[in-house]
C-alpha cells in the first residue's frame, strides 16, 4: 500500500464502517452509508448565530454535504467573540451569507445555501425538504414555530401509530451563560416542543405601580423607561429594542431615574440585557450543545448508534454537569398528537357535526366549537360571535372545509359527567368517505 | 434512516412533477388554547366583547366593562386586549383605550360648547366665550386624539393598567375570563396602595368625597386638575 496522508473520513469511518454494539436497528455498515449521507441527507440549519456557526462547522466536518442555513439578522460587533466565522470587517452583513461563505472555503465539497429572511417568510413545503430540521434559535416563539411546521408534515395511520416517512426529526440546542441544553425531537415519538412548553418558567415581569411609583433595583430604572416612559413621550411610535437611538433613548431616561431614586448599577449592557432579554453569550457553551446536537443528527442520519432519549441538559457554572432525561409525549398535544379519528360522509352539516361529538365513544363533547385552520367554523359563545356564525350550521362540512378527503380539525366543549364537567380541546382527524378513492376504514390513512 | 431519506428524494422527484398539494399552515398552539377561552366566556352583563377584526382574528379583541356599582356605575370603559402566538405562556397586552372617531369628537367638543357656552352667554360676554371654547375644542383635540383617559388611581394617562395578573401573577392556568373579572373588579374597587396615577390614589386615600367627585366630573367630560377627560357615560 503507498503512503498516503489519513484519508479525510478517517474518524467518520470508525463509526460508519464497522458494527457495534449501540448501533440503530436498520444500520448497513459500509462506504455505501458514508456516501449517502453525502449525497441524499439534507440537513436545515435555523439560525447562524452563536449555535449555528457551530453547527455548520460541526455538521460540515461530519460528512454531510447539502445544507442550508436560514437567519433574518446581521452581524454586530458584540457577537464576534463567539460567532467566530464573522470578522470585523464583516460587521452589518447578513450572518447566513457570511457564515455559508466561510464554512465552504474550509471545508471541500461541502454546499451551504444560505437564505436572509425570518423563518415564517419560508413557505411550509420548504421545510419539507428537508430530512432533519437543527434549531439554534433564542426564543420560545421561533421554536414553537418551527415545530409546529415539523410536527404538521406529520401523518397518522387508522391505528394512531405515526407514519414513518411523513416524520421530520429535529434536533433542537439552546444555551444561556454557562447553561444549556440539546434535545432530539422526532414527532409522534418522542414530545415535541410544545408537548413540554409547561417546563418554562414564567417571565420575570416587574408590577407597572412598582416601575411607576418605588423603584427599588437598576432593572426597575430600566424597565420603567422602557415600558411607561417610551409611550408618555412617544406616543403611537413603537419601540423598537433593534434601534440602537432607541435603545440609546431608554439608557439615558433610566440613568435619570436611577439618579432620582439614589440606585446605582445602570449600565447599557444592563438596559440591552433587560429589554432584549440577553444574557452574556460564551463560546464554549456554544461549542459543546452544538457538539451534542451536530452528534445527534449524524446517529439520526446513519443509525450509526441511539439517539439521546431525550433531553440533555448541561451546567457548566461549577464545574462541568450533563444529565440525560426521558420526557414522555403528551398523547393529548395540540400540535404532535394524533387526535381522534371521524369518518364522515360529505353530506354532512356542521350542525350535524356538532352533535355527533356529544355521542362520539372517545369524545362525548357537549356543547362544541368547531374551528379549522384559523377560521371558526361555530362559535357557542360569546354571543357576538356564534350570531356571525350561526349561518354556517346548515353547510356540509365538506364544503367548510375546502372539499379536501382529509385535514385536522379542533373542537373545545364541556366533557363528563353532570356533576364533574370540564372543558376541554381537542384534536380531530377528519376523513370523508368517498372522496379520492377512499371507501372504506381500512383504506384511510390518517390525516 | 438513510434508505428513507433515498425514498424521499425519489418522492420529492415525483411530487415535483405530479405538483401535489403542499400542506397550508396551521394555527399555533396559542391560538387554540385561545379558541377555548373565547369560546367558554361567561361574562356577566356589564362586559361586552368585540371582534374588529372579524370573526377569523380572536387574538386582538376589545372589551367594554360599564361598571353597575361603586364609586364609576354609568361609565363605559374599554380595553384592548393584544394575545401573544405563545398564549397562554405569556399573558396577553391589555391597556385602556378607545379610538376617538371625527363624531364622537365632534359630539364631545358640541357637548363642551354647551356646558360653557350657556352659562357664559347669560352673562352676555361673546367674544371671550367664543375663544374660550375655541380653545376648549382645540385642547380637547389634542389630549384625547388616540385616547380615553381614565381618572383611577391603578390606571395612568397612557391607559396601562396595574393589575398584577397581567404581570408578575400571569399563570398559564388563567384565562381571558379572569382577566375580565379582574378588570370589571379595578372598578368597583380601586385600590390606592399600588397606584400608576399617583393623585388619584392620594385623593382616594385623603378624601374619598372628593375623589368621589373627580370621577364624576371625569367621567361627565370635563378637568380634574390639569387634564381633561373625555365624557365616557
Amino acid at each position: 500500500m503507498a503512503d498516503t496522508a489519513p484519508s479525510r473520513s478517517r474518524d467518520l469511518d470508525k463509526l460508519l464502517l464497522r458494527a457495534g454494539n449501540l448501533v440503530g436497528p436498520t444500520f448497513e455498515p459500509g462506504t455505501e452509508l458514508r456516501d449517502d449521507l453525502q449525497e441524499y441527507a439534507r440537513i436545515l440549519v435555523v439560525g447562524a448565530g452563536g449555535l449555528g456557526c457551530e453547527l455548520l462547522k460541526d455538521l460540515a466536518l461530519s460528512g454531510f454535504k447539502n445544507l442550508e442555513v436560514i437567519d433574518m439578522d446581521r452581524i454586530e460587533v458584540s457577537n464576534l467573540n463567539r460567532q467566530f466565522l464573522f470578522r470585523m470587517e464583516d460587521v452589518g452583513k447578513p450572518k447566513a451569507e457570511v457564515a455559508a461563505k466561510r464554512v465552504m472555503e474550509r471545508v471541500s465539497g461541502v454546499n451551504i445555501v444560505p437564505h436572509f429572511c425570518r423563518i415564517e417568510d419560508k413557505d411550509i413545503s420548504f421545510y419539507n425538504d428537508f430530512n432533519i430540521i437543527v434549531l439554534g434559535l433564542d426564543s420560545i416563539e421561533a421554536r414553537s414555530y418551527i415545530n409546529a411546521v415539523a410536527c404538521s408534515f406529520l401523518e397518522y395511520e387508522t391505528d394512531d401509530k405515526p407514519r414513518e416517512e411523513t416524520i421530520k426529526p429535529m434536533v433542537d440546542g439552546g444555551t444561556e451563560g454557562f447553561k444549556g441544553h440539546a434535545r432530539v425531537i422526532i414527532p409522534g415519538v418522542t414530545p415535541c416542543f410544545e408537548c413540554t412548553i409547561w417546563l418554562f418558567p414564567p417571565q420575570v415581569k416587574f408590577p407597572l405601580c412598582t416601575l411607576a411609583e418605588t423603584p427599588r433595583t437598576a432593572a426597575h430604572c430600566i424597565e420603567y423607561a422602557h415600558l411607561i416612559k417610551w409611550d408618555e413621550v412617544h406616543s403611537g411610535k413603537s419601540f423598537d429594542p433593534d434601534d440602537p437611538e432607541h435603545m440609546q433613548w431608554v439608557y439615558s431616561e433610566a440613568v435619570k431615574r436611577a439618579e432620582l431614586f439614589g440606585i446605582p448599577g445602570v449600565t447599557y449592557s444592563l438596559t440591552q440585557g433587560v429589554v432584549k432579554n440577553i444574557i452574556p453569550a460564551i463560546a464554549s457553551t456554544n461549542a459543546i450543545i452544538s457538539a451534542a446536537c451536530a452528534l445527534e443528527t449524524l446517529k439520526i442520519a446513519s443509525g450509526c448508534s441511539k439517539t439521546l432519549s431525550n433531553y440533555l441538559t448541561y451546567n457548566g457554572v461549577a464545574g462541568l454537569h450533563i444529565k440525560v432525561t426521558e420526557f414522555v409525549k403528551d398523547k393529548d398535544c395540540l400540535v404532535c398528537g394524533p387526535g381522534v379519528l371521524i369518518e364522515l360522509d360529505t353530506s354532512v352539516t356542521l350542525e350535524k357535526f356538532i352533535n355527533l361529538l356529544e355521542e362520539h365513544p372517545k369524545l362525548q363533547l357537549a356543547k362544541a366549537s368547531v374551528t379549522y385552520r384559523g377560521k371558526n367554523l361555530y362559535m357557542q359563545a360569546p354571543p357576538v360571535l356564534e350570531e356571525m356564525t350561526r349561518s354556517n350550521l346548515s353547510l356540509p362540512l365538506y364544503d367548510l372545509m375546502d372539499k379536501v378527503a382529509k385535514d385536522i380539525l379542533h373542537v373545545t366543549g364541556v366533557t363528563g359527567q353532570s356533576d364533574k364537567k370540564t372543558s376541554c380541546l381537542r384534536k380531530l382527524r377528519v376523513v370523508f368517505r368517498g372522496v379520492d378513492g377512499v371507501t372504506d376504514m381500512d383504506m384511510a390513512g390518517g390525516a | 434512516m438513510i434508505k428513507l431519506f433515498k425514498v424521499k428524494e425519489k418522492q420529492r422527484e415525483n411530487a415535483e412533477n405530479a405538483n401535489g398539494k403542499t400542506p397550508v399552515k396551521k394555527q399555533s398552539a396559542g391560538e387554540l388554547r385561545l379558541h377555548r377561552d373565547i369560546s367558554e366566556l361567561n361574562l356577566p352583563k356589564t362586559c361586552s366583547i368585540t371582534f374588529p377584526n372579524g370573526k377569523d382574528d380572536l387574538m386582538n379583541f376589545e372589551v367594554s366593562i360599564r361598571p353597575d356599582e361603586g364609586y364609576y356605575v354609568g361609565g363605559t370603559f374599554v380595553f384592548t386586549f393584544q394575545v401573544s402566538p405563545i398564549y397562554p405562556h405569556e399573558a396577553p397586552k391589555v391597556k385602556c383605550k378607545t379610538k376617538v372617531t371625527r363624531q364622537t369628537l365632534f359630539a364631545h367638543s358640541l357637548f363642551a360648547y354647551l356646558l360653557y357656552f350657556l352659562p357664559t352667554l347669560l352673562h352676555g360676554c361673546s367674544v371671550y366665550l367664543l375663544i374660550f371654547f375655541l380653545a376648549n375644542t382645540i385642547a380637547c383635540i389634542l389630549t384625547c386624539a388616540l385616547h380615553l383617559q381614565v381618572y383611577h388611581p391603578n390606571i395612568d394617562l397612557e391607559g396601562n393598567v396595574c393589575l398584577n395578573i397581567l404581570r408578575e401573577d400571569w399563570k398559564p392556568v388563567l384565562n381571558i375570563n379572569t382577566i375580565i373579572y379582574g378588570l370589571f373588579h379595578l372598578f368597583t374597587q380601586p385600590n390606592y396602595e399600588d397606584p400608576l396615577n399617583h393623585e388619584a390614589a392620594a385623593v382616594l386615600r385623603d378624601n374619598p368625597k372628593l375623589f368621589e367627585s373627580n370621577v364624576r366630573r371625569a367621567m361627565a367630560g370635563g378637568y380634574v386638575g390639569q387634564t381633561f377627560f373625555i365624557r365616557c357615560i
